[in-house]
């Protein structure tokens, strides 16, 4: 009886978190269309989350697309299909890999930040500072993530497809031989723009998660994750956690159902 | 001015306020004082609209704030001036930016005025000449300091202080104690203090309210308080309670 108790109990405080978690999603929404935009807390986080994960973006692309350069060849070659590398690694990356992995590697850089960030002001009371000067914190803190993001992941992404078709390009071509013309001629002949919206509408979708889960996260830290600096990074790791699992659980159903 | 009627509020099923009634008439500053849990800084939480009661109501110029949504929260909030227990900086601006950080958002003063304005209130609060240092660069008096810089300079008509003196040594909380009543009698504020800081901040009050069980115990003028025959009163103000250190003079401390 303790058991079924205290699974119900579990069951209802999960119930609840997601409620509240629907309810942070919809109010950030009606505060999104709505005036005043703090644009200048706009611009920074765009900065933030955009312009300060270029490099590692740059860099994970790069390393991905070569990866796909030598395994793309070495699997189509044993078919005598190596002239079609080109398209094998452009759309690996546009439709799949360039918005999952950029999508992480911002969680782990931006994410983090932004629930720790969020979770300090809680514990500190600065949010509550806020709200005394008669600001909204949602619309400050909250709502210019949600912009930022949706403005830098398909950006990000495409800088991360980019990237990642000259890595495949220097493998492939430079290192086993592959024509230049037919790595870029068959790519150009096989991806077509939906492939390419398919990767800018998951990127999209992607940066929202982000910015959904590690903004309530930090926002919610005494409530979720306990107070102090252990509660910050309780609350931290939930959200990266959190965030990872749900790009690649939103990123199948996208791909199963809506492609 | 503030009136708090029956006033509930539990956490996870521990009842913290049982009903507490009280009113704060205008340009009056009121202790709230009482052992630690009793609920003081819960109370005043509820006065700032930043907790809701389960049962009661704190109204504000006549204004419930529990039914004040919106535009007329914020209208109402840019009246009062809060001094949280660490002060609540937002630490990754300056001393300058955060006293600035209100007007800045809530006005729309020009940048000379604005400015002008945060350097008199620094000075008025001794930071004058600090105003580029960090939350982190800060004693922990500077920072009691400019949070009150931060609370001040929109002149508010209302101004609550979470234990203004914890965690400062005596010295620094006889400062503290001193820049409140400065202030109080330049601006003329309505003030709520929750404190420990007995006897000294019975100087600077009009009222004690204290918190016990839950309810109000006993109020009434300092004098009255600290001669009062209830036990728990007496417990807590001691018997030995020198009411009459000085504490309205001027100040004798450099930060």
């Amino acid at each position: 009886m303790f058991i079924v108790r205290k699974l119900g109990t579990k069951s209802l405080d999960y119930l609840g978190a997601m409620g509240l978690m629907g309810v942070f999603l919809v109010r950030t929404a009606f505060y999104l269309v709505t005036p005043p935009l703090k644009l200048t807390r706009v611009l920074k986080q765009i900065r933030f989350i955009g312009l300060q994960s270029m490099l590692v973006v740059v860099l994970t692309g790069g390393f991905a697309g070569m990866v796909l350069g030598f395994q793309g060849f070495y699997s189509l070659s044993r078919f005598g299909s190596d002239a079609f590398l080109g398209p094998a690694v452009g759309l690996a990356l546009i439709k799949e890999l360039g918005p999952v992995i950029a999508a992480l590697m911002v969680t782990g850089r931006a994410g983090s930040a932004i629930t720790a960030e969020i979770g300090i002001m809680r514990i500190s009371d600065q949010i509550d500072a806020l709200e005394l000067m008669g600001l909204n914190p949602h619309r400050y803190l909250v709502v210019p993530n949600f912009l930022a993001a949706m403005i830098c992941l398909p950006l990000l992404t495409a800088i991360f497809d980019v990237v990642g078709i000259f890595g495949g390009y220097l493998i492939g071509v430079k290192l086993l031989g592959v024509g230049a013309g037919v790595y870029m001629g068959e790519m150009a002949n096989y991806v077509e723009m939906s492939d390419i919206m398919e990767g800018v509408w998951k990127s999209l979708t992607f940066g929202i998660v982000i910015v959904w889960v590690c903004c309530f996260k930090g926002y919610y830290t005494g409530v979720f994750s306990g107070y102090g600096a252990e509660g910050v990074s309780r609350a931290t790791t939930q959200a990266v956690v959190l965030s990872s699992v749900l790009i690649l659980v939103w990123d199948y159903f996208m791909t199963s159902i809506l492609f | 001015m503030i009136r708090i009627e029956d006033l509930h509020k539990s956490f996870d099923g521990n009842a913290v306020l049982r009903g507490v009634s009280l009113n704060i008439r205008k340009g009056q500053v009121l202790a709230l004082i009482g052992g630690s849990g009793s609920g003081k800084s819960v109370l005043l939480k509820h006065l700032a609209g930043l907790l809701k009661p389960d049962q009661g109501r704190v109204l504000v110029e006549g204004k419930d704030m529990n039914e004040l949504r919106g535009k007329d929260l914020a209208r109402l909030r840019i009246r009062l001036g809060f001094l949280f227990q660490g002060g609540a900086l937002f630490d990754s601006m300056t001393v300058f930016e955060n006293v600035a950080f209100p007007l800045r958002e809530k006005t729309k003063l020009s940048n000379e005025v604005i400015q002008e304005r945060v350097f008199k209130e620094l000075e008025h609060v001794g930071l004058a000449g600090s105003e580029h240092k960090y939350t982190s660069q800060l004693s922990g008096g500077m920072i009691k300091r400019a949070a009150l810089a931060r609370a001040l300079v929109t002149d508010p008509e209302i101004m609550f202080f979470d234990e203004p003196t914890t965690g400062l040594d005596p010295v620094m909380g006889l400062s503290i104690l001193r820049l409140i009543d400065d202030c109080h009698k330049r601006l003329s504020f309505t003030g709520v203090i929750v404190t420990h800081e007995i006897p000294r901040v019975l100087q600077i009050v009009d009222r004690v309210a204290m918190l016990h069980k839950g309810v109000v115990w006993a109020e009434g003028r300092p004098e009255e308080m600290a001669s009062s025959n209830d036990s728990v009163v007496q417990a807590f103000f001691g018997k030995d309670m020198d009411m009459h250190e000085e504490v309205s003079g001027g100040r004798d401390e450099k930060v």
